[in-house]
């Protein structure tokens, strides 16, 4: 007698609040990651998306020397560098609509400048005069953010609310390898799911947080594969090519604007430079490692492509390079300047109302700031007030 | 004032109206929080809301704190302004990265370009019986925040008036809720609230000669109590509700102690970087010259909050209160 048997009438069946879910297979990411230059689909690319691609690759490859250039001239007081990460951060700012949102990490002040803030405003938090160097309605830039992964939620908030209200806005948010680990990832990534918000996330996979490799910061068989457990598309894609992360990223917005709800991308990519200039790379990887990547560099690829196509000459080179060029000599300049500070700004924008302490506070460093000015230290907030009491 | 309209109501419901009246004048305003749609929160504060106002206005969000703050960001980013209930003081601290890092700081980072009018519920306090992590008192945490507001309602007419001015503040608020006062009841008329004062007045609640009680919150009623009690001492205790520790109302709460010359500063909250050393620093700055005895602190102790069956030893209560009192140096008195 078999044990069914001998259980009689009884049948197991699955628990009564069970249903089917999702299917996950349409959800998971293709086994490598999406290619485009170098295959044979190169050739159908709209040469004039290969050249503006070149173009703001160019100039964000010079962005990025310049920047960190500043940071040995004591201009900057540090720079997390995106050299050889210039595919994803222009292809981030050029996918969006100008009623779309980006949501930049601190190592993303290319993709807001290739969006069209002014460099001098995206670098403000990194020279150190203010937090902020924009407002952020006006290019619907959110503020640099520092913490990891914490402006994630943001975005999906942000995204959901433009749905609530019926605007037809998509937020695109960008974060890390390291940042996935964080909760506020897996917070914004269920929040987002759950609400079908409007809102794309982007994941650099440049190999490192700052000097722990992807190998001791996820055991999933791909950052992308994360997706699947929220519920949303997860997508692969070579982070160095410039077309092809533009493609996926098209392809992911287009999915939010049309009420899909949220994409996840993982580009694979690598930071050429170390974390900042403050940090040293040698201490956790190799140069040959680091070449191999230099062999896949995102503006040599396009470069490559327009040239071998007959759309790029000499003159045409030298024509984008000079503009980078042009770009970086008037950021120089301009950074070479010194910021004014207004050090009674510190009290300006804390509160809409602000408290009597404040107040207080704020006559406090006025008077300082006015002894100093006379020159007579002591006349100020250190004087007699109430001694002969 | 007629009392023909007033009828009982509980802090829970002029909340609830609060919220209800606050949706009604402006769409802006939502709601969000685990179990505040369908069930109507687990202290029934929302109750009705999402029946009133549909579920994209009083919205339940999945189970995790700072995803609901962090969403709360974004939505007030782009001009709603929402109200988030984190459903207990301790089940607060996950949100505490949201908060700190950008609810308190994102106005100062933008100068000024993008604020965030969120206000923030949090049930709070001890003295329901809860188990552990339902009865922290959380405050110094946030008033040690600067960018944040910290409003802390002790009757029912407040509580209605502090919320409305909470949720149309340009500043993000803290609305810390007296747990054990959900369900006091006071003459309170909810189809007439009265308009309140804007946020950041401290009043008197009850006159005295004697000695200054200065408090909040849960500890309010507890504060009137042992000064009707020290009556029979032959003490004359004046009642201060701070109804809000940021912004701090220095001027009433130095006003009182000028007249009586000594001060207890009385709440929940662990004495030891607690509001209460904040606030007899602030009151002796103030006030040295009239002083007859040092600022005297009544707090919890420094402990993790005990459990429900020893909570009592833990909370202020009037004869503590009272033995402080007591420790005023009236000796010195000639």
């Amino acid at each position: 007698m078999t044990v069914m048997e001998q259980r009689g009438a009884y049948r197991p069946t699955p628990p009564p609040a069970w249903q089917p879910r999702t299917d996950p297979a349409p959800l998971l990411p293709d086994a490598l990651p999406h290619r485009v230059l170098g295959t044979d689909a190169a050739a159908k690319v709209d040469p004039a998306l290969l050249r503006r691609l070149h173009t703001e690759l160019v100039r964000g490859r010079r962005y990025n020397v310049q920047a960190t250039a500043l940071t040995k001239q004591g201009r900057l007081a540090v720079y997390p560098s995106s050299t050889g990460q210039e595919a994803c951060e222009v292809a981030a700012a050029l996918v969006l609509e100008e009623r779309d949102w980006l949501f930049p990490s601190y190592r993303d002040t290319l993709a807001a400048v290739a969006r069209g803030l002014d460099p001098v405003q995206a670098l403000t938090l990194l020279r150190g005069d203010w937090h902020t160097g924009y407002d952020p309605h006006e290019h619907r830039i959110a503020p640099l953010c520092t913490p990891l992964a914490t402006q994630l939620p943001h975005a999906v908030g942000l995204a959901h609310a433009a749905r609530l209200k019926g605007d037809d806005v998509v937020a695109l948010a960008l974060v890390g390898d390291g940042g996935t680990s964080e909760g506020d990832f897996h917070e914004a990534l269920n929040f987002a799911a759950v609400w079908q918000a409007p809102v794309v996330f982007l994941v650099q996979n440049n190999g490192f947080a700052i000097s722990v490799p992807l190998a001791k910061q996820t055991a999933a068989p791909s950052l992308a594969h994360k997706a699947v457990g929220y519920g949303m598309p997860g997508r692969l894609v070579d982070g160095n090519d410039a077309v092809a992360v533009h493609q996926v990223l098209s392809e992911a917005v287009a999915h939010a604007r049309a009420g899909g709800g949220p994409t996840l991308v993982e580009a694979i990519t690598y930071r050429i430079d170390a974390h900042t200039n403050a940090d040293d790379a040698t201490r956790y990887r190799g140069d040959s490692e680091v070449e191999t990547w230099r062999a896949h560099d995102p503006v040599a690829l396009v470069e490559r492509e327009l040239t071998e196509r007959g759309l790029l000459d000499e003159a045409a080179l030298q024509a984008v390079r000079d503009d980078a060029e042009k770009m970086a000599a008037d950021l120089r300049e301009r950074m070479n300047q010194d910021p004014v500070l207004d050090p009674m700004d510190l009290f300006a924008h804390v509160y809409a109302r602000p408290t009597t302490q404040l107040l207080e506070q704020e006559s406090q460093l006025r008077a300082e700031l006015d002894a100093e000015a006379d020159g007579t230290p002591g006349a100020g907030p250190h004087g007699p007030e109430g001694a002969g009491r | 004032m007629t009392t023909v309209a007033l009828k009982p109501a509980t802090m829970a419901q002029a909340l609830g109206r609060a919220l209800r009246d606050a949706m009604a004048a402006d769409p802006t305003v939502h709601v969000m929080g685990e179990d505040v749609g369908t069930l109507g929160g687990v202290f029934r504060v929302t109750d009705g809301l999402a029946k009133e106002f549909g579920d994209d206005r009083c919205t339940d969000t999945p189970l995790a704190e700072a995803g609901i703050l962090g969403a709360a960001v974004g939505m007030a980013m782009y001009g709603l302004r929402p109200v988030v209930e984190m459903q207990f003081d301790a089940f607060a601290y996950p949100a505490f990265e949201q908060l700190l890092s950008h609810v308190a700081k994102m106005r100062n980072r933008t100068r000024g370009a993008m604020p965030l009018p969120i206000t923030i519920r949090v049930p709070y306090g001890g003295g329901i019986g809860g188990v552990e992590h339902h009865s922290d008192s959380s405050e110094a945490y946030y008033m040690a925040t600067p960018g944040l507001h910290v409003v802390m309602p002790a009757t029912v007419s407040d509580a209605y008036g502090l919320l409305r001015e909470a949720i149309a503040s340009d500043d993000p608020v803290v609305f810390l809720e007296p747990k054990r006062l959900y369900w006091s009841k006071d003459s309170w008329n909810p189809d007439e609230p009265s308009a309140v004062e804007p946020i950041g007045r401290a009043v008197v609640r009850r006159q005295g000669r004697s000695a200054t009680l200065i408090t909040y919150g849960p500890s309010v009623p507890v504060c009137l109590e042992a000064a009707e009690a020290a009556r029979a001492e032959g003490w004359d205790l004046e009642v201060v509700d701070l109804r809000s520790l940021v912004p701090f109302d220095d001027e009433t709460v130095a006003a009182s102690v000028r007249r009586t010359g000594r001060a207890v500063v009385v709440h929940e909250s662990s004495g030891f970087g607690g509001p209460g050393g904040e606030i007899a620093a602030r009151v002796t700055e103030r006030c040295f010259h009239h002083l007859e005895a040092p600022v005297l602190r009544v707090a919890g102790f420094d402990i993790p909050y005990p459990p429900p069956m020893l909570e009592r030893h833990h909370l202020p209560g009037v004869d503590r209160i009272l033995d402080a009192v007591g420790r005023l140096q009236w000796e010195a008195q000639s």
